[in-house]
């Protein structure tokens, strides 16, 4: 009992130290790849190629002063972007990053603790989430906020039901609602993944997932709840410091979620794309090795002058790594965390990608496309899915 | 630890009633209520029922609450004002709300039995399947009736709303 309440306790310091370094650096990674995606540069001034700049943000965000205006309603202003943050942070203690790991003789799994009920759980935080962003916008006493709230709760509540819908036909394949035992019933190979599996490919569910996700994330181009051009700042226009760095972090942890939620649901979570008999555990080191060879070519004719020694030393941390996925003691649990953070990237990838490339809907389009297009879509996938396993048992 | 649990979701439960009451903001009401539906799920957890917790978040605190507090939003609608009591209010308010309370205390204490206690999470039942199960087989026709009931009620508001337009 003692050692489970200790490595629960390091569990929760690792996962929630991992995760808010890692979306601070979500948010490094946006800007760098939306800049490249518009041939710019990006952050470039703190630290090489700007790694430092999330530290910075940081740093100004703590340190800025947290403005109260004096006709806002108080208690629901200061209440709503905890309740946000709370809220995006709670549905990662469901989440398995990936199967049991071994240290000193307690073996744990990756992950906070499993429920039996692990999606509807998430589904259920989620919902709460709302009310950080509508409450955000109506204490703050500010017609911008105020209608930035409104949109917002509008399209959350509009894109649950497809975005519930697409969640249930892999679970009807799956037959579990715990996030462990759903890639427990994926394991193998790709077409046992719940994208590929049969009786019936999960490719318009997943696909309606990932769309309706964007849209319960408030990503573009379902940002509307922050239109810059309509809305000045949306909700979160009265806040400052590090209330609206809540909002922020809620809303990339919100990201995160979802991705490894799609990467849980439809592809086969940690489970490699093809068996290691075929090689698929050589893959992590032949990818870190060819980008520490990269990183070697570029230090032999860098752009910049400084590039010649950062370049260098960054290939030799790719083939360190690229070696360390060798060691036979370490695989077992850092190929599956390899396979689940390669996944649930390639996800956080295309959101940026999209934020870079489509303009934002129209308010009406947003509506009709959830209910009139997403919604019996959604459904019919469905019914056809449903029938297809009844069938099969 | 189950205990202390209970106490405190229990009082959170029963003190964000009094707050829906009491708020003038009706926007301050619907927060407390969601307090309420909340420790709600909370206590239902605690007895063992994980499914109808969620359902609870889910259904009330999260999709129900959430349309009132948009359709409160959306009609911004502000603090009632404080008129004054009626004699009558005056007199006779917490004379009957102690009946009220005494009556329903004693009918707790007559109908249920003594000799039984709670057992937190004793109750197996509240699991998914077990409630999918229940729902499909001995309940199947009050469920079948209810998604009937709330299909009028849909096509009712759909006739509403069609009327509003025209």
């Amino acid at each position: 009992m003692d050692a489970f309440i200790v490595i629960t306790i390091i569990k929760l310091l690792v996962i929630a130290f991992v995760l808010l370094t890692a979306v601070a650096y979500l948010q490094w990674v946006e800007r760098k790849v939306i800049a490249h995606i518009q041939v710019r540069p990006g952050p470039y001034r703190v630290g090489p190629h700007g790694l430092l700049q999330p530290l910075a943000d940081v740093i100004k965000l703590v340190t800025k002063e947290g403005l109260l205006p004096s006709y806002v309603n108080r208690p629901l202003y200061l209440f709503a972007p905890f309740i946000a943050v709370a809220m995006a942070l709670l549905s990662i203690a469901v989440i398995p990053f990936g199967p049991t790991i071994t240290v000193a003789g307690y073996s744990t799994w990756m992950q906070l603790t499993d429920l039996n009920i692990g999606v509807l759980f998430i589904l259920a935080v989620s919902s709460m989430g709302v009310y950080g962003i509508a409450l955000a916008g109506w204490s703050s006493n500010n017609k911008y906020a105020l209608l930035g709230g409104l949109r917002s709760s509008a399209q959350m509540i509009s894109y649950e039901l497809p975005l519930a819908l697409a969640i249930v036909s892999p679970l009807l394949l799956s037959n579990t609602l715990s996030l462990r035992d759903l890639v427990g019933s994926q394991a193998g190979d790709i077409f046992h993944w719940n994208i590929l599996k049969l009786p019936f490919p999960q490719i318009v569910s997943f696909i309606i997932f990932v769309i309706a996700a964007f849209a319960e994330t408030n990503r573009i181009p379902f940002d509307l709840p922050e239109a810059e051009n309509e809305l000045v700042a949306g909700f979160h226009t009265e806040y400052s410091s590090m209330k609206f760095a809540s909002f922020f972090m809620a809303e990339y942890l919100n990201m995160v979620t979802v991705s490894a939620m799609a990467t849980l649901l439809f592809l086969g979570g940690w489970e490699a794309p093809w068996p290691a008999a075929y090689g698929s555990s050589l893959v992590p080191t032949v990818i870190f090795a060819i980008a520490g060879l990269i990183a070697f070519y570029h230090a032999s004719n860098p752009p910049h002058k400084l590039d010649r020694y950062t370049f260098a030393a960054t290939g030799v941390i790719f083939l360190i790594i690229a070696a360390i996925f060798l060691a036979p003691i370490v695989q077992s649990w850092l190929l599956p965390l390899f396979w689940f953070l390669a996944k649930t990237g390639l996800i956080l990838f295309v959101f940026i990608w999209i934020r870079g490339t489509l303009p934002r809907f129209r308010y009406d389009q947003l509506m009709g496309f959830a209910w009139k297009f997403l919604f019996p879509v959604a459904m019919l996938n469905l019914l056809v899915t449903s029938f297809l396993v009844a069938w099969r048992s | 630890m189950d205990v202390v649990l209970f106490l405190i979701f229990a009082f959170i439960a029963v003190v964000a009633a009094i707050n829906v009451v009491v708020q003038t903001h009706p926007i301050a009401s619907a927060v407390s209520l969601i307090g309420v539906m909340g420790s709600l799920a909370i206590l239902y957890l605690l007895l063992g029922a994980e499914f109808i917790a969620v359902a609870q978040v889910i259904v009330y605190a999260g999709a129900v609450m959430v349309l009132f507090i948009f359709v409160i939003m959306l009609l911004n609608a502000g603090a009632e004002v404080k008129r004054g009591r009626s004699l009558l209010v005056q007199l006779l308010g917490a004379p009957l709300l102690i009946a009220l309370l005494g009556l329903l205390a004693y009918f707790v204490q007559r109908i249920f039995p003594r000799n039984v206690t709670v057992h937190f999470g004793g109750f197996t039942g509240g699991s998914a399947q077990a409630i999918g199960r229940a729902l499909f087989t001995t309940y199947l026709l009050p469920f079948e009736v209810i998604s009937l009931l709330i299909l009028i009620a849909i096509l009712g508001a759909i006739v509403l709303g069609r009327k509003e337009l025209d």
